[in-house]
């Protein structure tokens, strides 16, 4: 890139800008786990609204809100390992006006109590905020029984969901105040493995709307949580080769914001979407349904395979599991290739 | 409209016009869980005229009391005590299970003016009314959490999980009433999945345990009432009941649990309801 050419980037770090291209951004940058930009943006919540609640079933050390239960020990609550007691009871505190954020990993939220998400939070719509952390195949070393590579799905099949995602720290805080002021039931998914720190304090998060991060021209990048970094160093090996490739962060998946994909779609032809999370009725699929039903053109999914995973340290699984920069580069390739 | 609190006497009355209702409810609407209805009839009945603090032309109240049916199939009984007391028309009791009906299958609170909780998925209410309780003491309010839960719902391991965390807080504002009549969708309860001793299972798990006959009207009262005034923790009360009670043909059978009956049963058991109801 020349030095007089406007940066296509938009929002991102102009520290981690070097980086993207070098291939440092996951050993260089500032990182973080996204559940512990939450466990702080809910003590900060906490301390002006005295209807917020925390519960917890038994992994707040792990997800960080041991520190709420620190500072609030009157409005914690934790159920010990009992999901379903303590996602039924949060609807319950909601019905009285509370604002109950329920905190466990995605795989106890979205299957272990999803009959209670589902019917006692969704089909009343109260106003539950169920706090998820090890999404996708983030924590690595865990293995599968605690890897949720199907949360999104799931939550995105629950009618009247809200399924949000951020793909860095800061756009996390900015989601937990978003999602705070919202009323109704949200599913907010965290990484447990560290993150880099990718975008700047004004990047504009809203509840349902996704973001052009690089602008481009031949090729459209729809990524989300952990792989929206991943989606940005893709863009930079794709322009070493000439390839122009529009990234768009899409923190929301439910209600997805068919407008700036649809458009982005239309204005270079081709679409691959990037997701920490299982291929099927994820943000490939959300993204595969608007285009076939409007826009039928040249498109491929990144997202973990019609396989489980295993434990291994974080950024290695996603190379062996096919979600890394060089798949979603290759993946854009093919797709340009179709037009 | 109804006066409340009842006396034992006209609170008897009520069951059995309530009984009514729900017999015809379920034939016009040619489905519904007669049995189950039947059984809890004269604690709802108890509950709402003269028990629970609540106020029908406000019905979402923040102080008022809260009633969860978790068994929600269920629910004709919950339906007719609201109408009986005034919550909405009883008019609406001919549209239960209809298109564009208030009155779902399974209780809806969103549709239902005074349902305090959807329910219908077995072992959740009492979570839900757990939460309610903790709400409760945070916001220093003093209403009381009732929650009827089946024998057969008492399978669900959220069950448990519940009773456990009632006991941990030491919740004394909210009790559990256990239906206990013997028989659930496929068989006895006692044969197909057994949950005896369960009075010792809840003394086990941190509660106080009141035994009775869940027809007898002055002993709900009096259960009802103590457990109110309870200090300390929360109160589970067994009440033997007789799944569709007040029928002949329906009693301790099976069948009832989820059949409607035809014009000519509903009328037989009108007939028996009213004549019962009579002599007392």
């Amino acid at each position: 890139m020349s030095n007089n050419q406007p940066s296509p980037y938009h929002y991102v770090r102009p520290e981690v800008l070097p980086m993207l291209s070098s291939g440092e951004l996951f050993t260089k940058a500032d990182k973080a786990p996204t559940r512990a930009s939450f466990a702080k943006a809910v003590i900060d919540i906490g301390a002006r609204n005295p209807n917020v609640v925390v519960l917890d079933a038994d992994v707040s050390k792990s997800i960080g809100t041991n520190k709420f239960a620190a500072a609030y020990p009157d409005r914690a609550f934790n159920f010990g390992i009992a999901e379903q007691n303590m996602f039924a009871a949060a609807a319950g505190m909601a019905t009285t006006g509370l604002i109950p954020f329920a905190c466990t990993y995605a795989v106890f939220a979205s299957m272990r109590a999803l009959d209670m998400v589902r019917n006692a939070i969704h089909y009343p719509g109260l106003n539950v905020k169920i706090a998820a952390s090890h999404s996708g195949i983030t924590p690595g070393p865990d293995g599968v029984t605690h890897q949720g590579q199907e949360d999104l799905s799931i939550m995105r099949a629950i009618a009247n969901s809200t399924v949000i995602a951020p793909a860095d720290p800061d756009t996390t805080t900015m989601a937990i105040h978003a999602v705070a002021a919202y009323e109704g039931p949200v599913y907010l998914s965290f990484t447990r493995d560290p993150v880099p720190k990718i975008f700047t304090a004004d990047y504009p998060f809203e509840i349902g709307k996704a973001v052009t991060v690089r602008d481009g021209q031949d090729v459209t990048i729809v990524a989300m949580r952990d792989l929206t970094a991943h989606a940005l160093v893709a863009a930079e090996r794709l322009a070493a080769k000439g390839i122009d490739a529009r990234v768009i962060d899409c923190p929301t998946l439910k209600p997805l914001d068919t407008e700036t994909i649809l458009a982005a779609a239309r204005e270079t032809g081709a679409v691959v979407t990037a997701e920490n999370n299982v291929v099927f009725g994820g943000l490939g699929s959300a993204v595969a349904e608007l285009l076939a039903e409007n826009l039928p053109l040249p498109m491929q999914r990144i997202g973990v395979q019609d396989t489980f995973a295993e434990s291994g340290p974080y950024l290695d699984l996603l190379d062996k599991y096919g979600l890394s920069a060089p798949h979603i580069a290759a993946a854009a390739e093919k797709v340009v290739k179709r037009k | 409209m109804a006066k409340v609190p009842m006396s034992v006497d006209e609170l008897k009355a009520m069951a059995a016009t309530i009984r009514c209702d729900i017999i015809e409810m379920i034939c016009t609407a040619e489905a519904g869980h007669p049995g189950g209805s039947l059984s809890a009839t004269d604690i709802v009945t108890a509950l709402y005229f003269r028990l629970m603090n609540i106020d029908p032309a406000n019905p979402r109240w923040p102080d008022r009391d809260r009633f969860i049916l978790s068994k929600g199939h269920a629910c004709p009984v919950w339906y007719a005590a609201l109408a009986e007391r005034g919550f909405f028309a009883k008019s609406h009791l001919g549209t239960l299970r209809r298109l564009g009906s208030i009155l779902q299958g399974h209780p809806d609170m969103n549709k239902v003016p005074g349902i305090d909780m959807t329910a219908g998925s077995l072992g959740q209410g009492l979570s839900v009314g757990i939460g309610m309780a903790l709400a409760g003491r945070l916001q220093k309010k003093d209403y009381h959490v009732w929650v009827i839960i089946g024998d057969g719902e008492s399978q669900e391991g959220s069950i448990w999980e519940a009773a456990m965390s009632a006991a941990k807080w030491k919740l004394d504002n909210i009790t559990a009433i256990l239906d206990r009549n013997n028989l659930q969708n496929d068989w006895h309860v006692d044969e197909l999945m057994p949950i005896e001793p369960v009075a010792d299972k809840w003394r086990a798990f941190g509660w106080h345990v009141v035994d009775i006959d869940g027809h007898d009207m002055a002993a709900v009262v009096a259960a009802l009432e103590d457990a109110k005034e309870r200090k300390g923790g929360p109160t589970l009360i067994l009440a033997r009941t007789v799944k569709g009670k007040g029928v002949s043909y329906m009693e301790n059978v099976c069948e009832w649990h989820g059949k409607a009956p035809c014009k000519e049963e509903a009328d037989q058991a009108l007939e028996e309801i009213r004549r019962c109801s009579c002599e007392q």
